[in-house]
């Protein structure tokens, strides 16, 4: 089903809808207000920016020293070409360990993987651990949004749900309340898992280390309790340099949330006595990404989830409208490169108004490649109703008397046509939109009368 | 050929332009340290208290289950550090040594070596981290300056007590790990 389809239906619930837009500029605007905070603000996107640049020039040399510093530590890499060998490696890993439960903290990674369904089919128990994750798992759902995954449901959802699930009083939606059933529900799983995988935020070529960052906690309850960390991480993750975190922790959470850091900032090196760190290094589609001239830089991404909270399209039309796993503006320009036909309308759910742009921390031109993949969709897919009419606005433009004549047809047409010809569904403008008045005379002709 | 010489040898088929890795400047932060840092706690949800503050916070609460790590204050705990996490569940007050904080955004910088094991401050209930005032520094890059190449399997930034607004963008404070954060600065 397409952007537009998938969005009416998400805008059915006019209410929620609101709340949902008003609620992502309100992160946007906390965003706004501590970023002005920073006198060198600006200069730090440009520096990650150029750091990322780096990064994507040479990135089979940074992957190659990563793997060697991590080696040295005594973490165990692994390479996997897509999804499918992703899940193959962390199954081998769960099955060479007896492992029948794991706990997860957020990885996009391995919901682009479909590492769940995966790992179940084969009889393990997943406990999605982030507090919206555990949410939408329940309901079988995907996560709406990358940094907040259950931006989509309301409390009353929640606290039907809870009682469901987890026998919280029938009615209660005090989210404190809630949160602290998910609380004691989750604790038991963090002290029965033997496996924890999370995602990885950033792995430093110089060390061989990786930051894993949250708000909860709950990647570090996993891991520590665990014997074994699985780390999952996309080959673009990779930063040069340790000090380059200063620039990317001091952009990541201001962007995300408006907040100066997250809570947790954990640096892996190597595992504690005894126990075990892999990780597993993911292509999946990448580096067919970095070689698309136009397209690469969508690989700087850090996922702070910044350009769907500014996207006036995101906030209007929710994150399952996307259809794909990351939404928003940056999924409309990362979606298309795993499937182009899949994802075609993606790029075109966007007023390409730039504001994505203007908060990306690491400084992608979103909207630039959204309108360079209408251009690739448009060429690939031939034309359709709307070009059709552009074609004939462009010779009716292009011949003085033909738009004369016209313009006198049309004012005297939309006077008297019925509303069903005016607003039939070829006229998409028409949506939700009345057209203007039509004035009496053009302009021009008005001004041969007034003026001359 | 197998999946790493696949990826590698995909990516090196790629003709790139050179991009020079950009130097990171200091960056000037003048304003006051520790009254930036104690703002900063405040906001992240913690508190900043005195060491008489930690004594009256566990007589009043009258916590029985305490493990101190930090020189000079071992004598507060009730019981010592097990071999196995697991054994913390039932933690009321974990108290740990920082190595330093930011005054930009009250993170505190922590390793293998202040956390005994490494759930510690995770798991117990509350958390106390006990920080040297000399020890403030400005911001991130200064902390990483200050990091060096020190080398520790471990190495934790914290700024406050675990959190979450994954209901309806209502803040609650103790998700999973710890439901308050104390700094003694000293």
């Amino acid at each position: 089903m397409s952007h537009p389809a998938k969005a009416s239906e998400f805008l059915q619930d006019a209410a929620k809808a609101k709340w949902h837009d008003e609620t992502l500029w309100f992160v946007r605007d906390k965003r706004d207000t501590i970023s002005k905070t920073i006198p060198e603000w600006e200069q730090l996107r440009e520096l990650a920016s150029q750091i990322k640049d780096n990064v994507l020039a040479n990135l089979d040399h940074y992957l190659v020293e990563f793997e060697e510093k991590a080696k040295a530590n005594g973490i165990q890499v692994h390479w996997a070409k897509d999804a499918e060998e992703h899940n193959q490696i962390v199954l081998s890993i769960l099955q060479n360990h007896q492992c029948q439960a794991i706990v997860k903290s957020k990885s996009i990674l391995t919901e682009e993987c479909h590492l769940n369904p995966y790992l179940e089919k084969n009889g393990i128990e997943v406990v999605d651990t982030d507090l919206g994750e555990r949410i939408v798992q329940f309901l079988n759902q995907p996560p709406s949004h990358i940094v907040l995954p259950a931006i989509h449901l309301k409390k009353k959802d929640i606290s039907e749900l809870f009682h469901e699930k987890l026998h919280t009083e029938k009615g209660n939606e005090d989210p404190a309340y809630l949160t602290h059933a998910a609380r004691l529900h989750l604790r038991e799983k963090f002290l029965g898992a033997k496996v924890a995988i999370t995602g990885v935020n950033f792995g430093i070529a110089e060390t061989g280390e990786f930051v894993v960052c949250t708000n909860e906690g709950n990647a570090d309850m996993g891991v520590h309790l665990a014997d074994v960390h699985i780390a999952c991480m996309g080959i673009e993750k990779i930063i040069p340099r340790r000090k380059d975190l200063g620039v990317f922790l001091r952009l990541l959470a201001r962007s995300a949330t408006g907040q100066p850091i997250t809570n947790y900032n954990s640096h892996f090196r190597s595992p504690s006595l005894g126990k075990e760190i892999h990780i597993v290094l993911v292509d999946n589609g990448r580096t067919d990404q970095l070689a698309r001239e136009k397209f690469k830089n969508s690989l700087k991404c850090i996922r702070c989830g910044a350009c769907m909270n500014t996207c006036p399209i995101y906030r209007r039309s929710g994150g399952y409208s996307y259809g794909s796993v990351v939404p928003g503006p940056i999924g409309s320009i990362l979606s298309p490169g795993l499937d182009v036909k899949k994802y075609s309308s993606l790029p075109f759910a966007s007023t390409l108004c730039g504001s994505c742009t203007d908060v990306c921390p690491v400084k992608i031109n979103i909207h630039e490649q959204l309108y360079e993949w209408r251009q690739e969709i448009t060429k690939a897919q031939g034309t359709n109703a709307k070009s059709i009419s552009m074609k004939i606005a462009n010779g009716i433009f292009a011949v003085p008397f033909a738009y004369q004549v016209t313009g006198a047809m049309m004012r005297g047409a939309l006077k008297i046509l019925p509303d069903s010809i005016t607003y039939s569904g070829l006229n998409t403008w028409g949506k939700q939109r009345d057209l203007p008045e039509t004035p009496e005379a053009s302009f021009k002709d008005w001004y041969k009368k007034n003026r001359s | 050929m197998s999946s790493r010489e696949d990826i590698l040898a995909k990516i090196k088929a790629i003709p790139m332009e050179e991009s020079p890795l950009p130097e990171i400047p200091a960056f000037d932060f003048l304003i006051d340290h520790k009254a930036a840092f104690i703002r900063a706690i405040e906001a992240n949800k913690g508190e900043v208290i005195t060491k008489k503050g930690l004594k009256d916070f566990i007589d009043i609460n009258r916590f029985e289950k305490i493990l101190s790590l930090v020189n000079g204050m071992e004598s507060l705990s009730t019981q010592p550090l097990p071999s196995d996490a697991h054994e913390l569940n039932d933690l009321e007050v974990a108290i740990i040594q920082g190595q330093f904080g930011v005054a930009e955004n009250g993170a505190i910088w922590l390793t293998d070596e202040n956390l005994g094991l490494r759930a510690l401050p995770f798991i117990t209930e509350h958390l106390v981290i006990v920080l040297e005032e000399k020890s403030l520094v400005s911001n991130m890059h200064e902390a990483y300056q200050r990091i060096g190449a020190q080398h520790s399997g471990f190495g934790l930034f914290i700024s406050g007590p675990s959190k979450t607004a994954d209901i309806e963008q209502s803040l609650v404070i103790g998700a999973h790990g710890a439901k308050s954060l104390r700094v003694v600065l000293r």
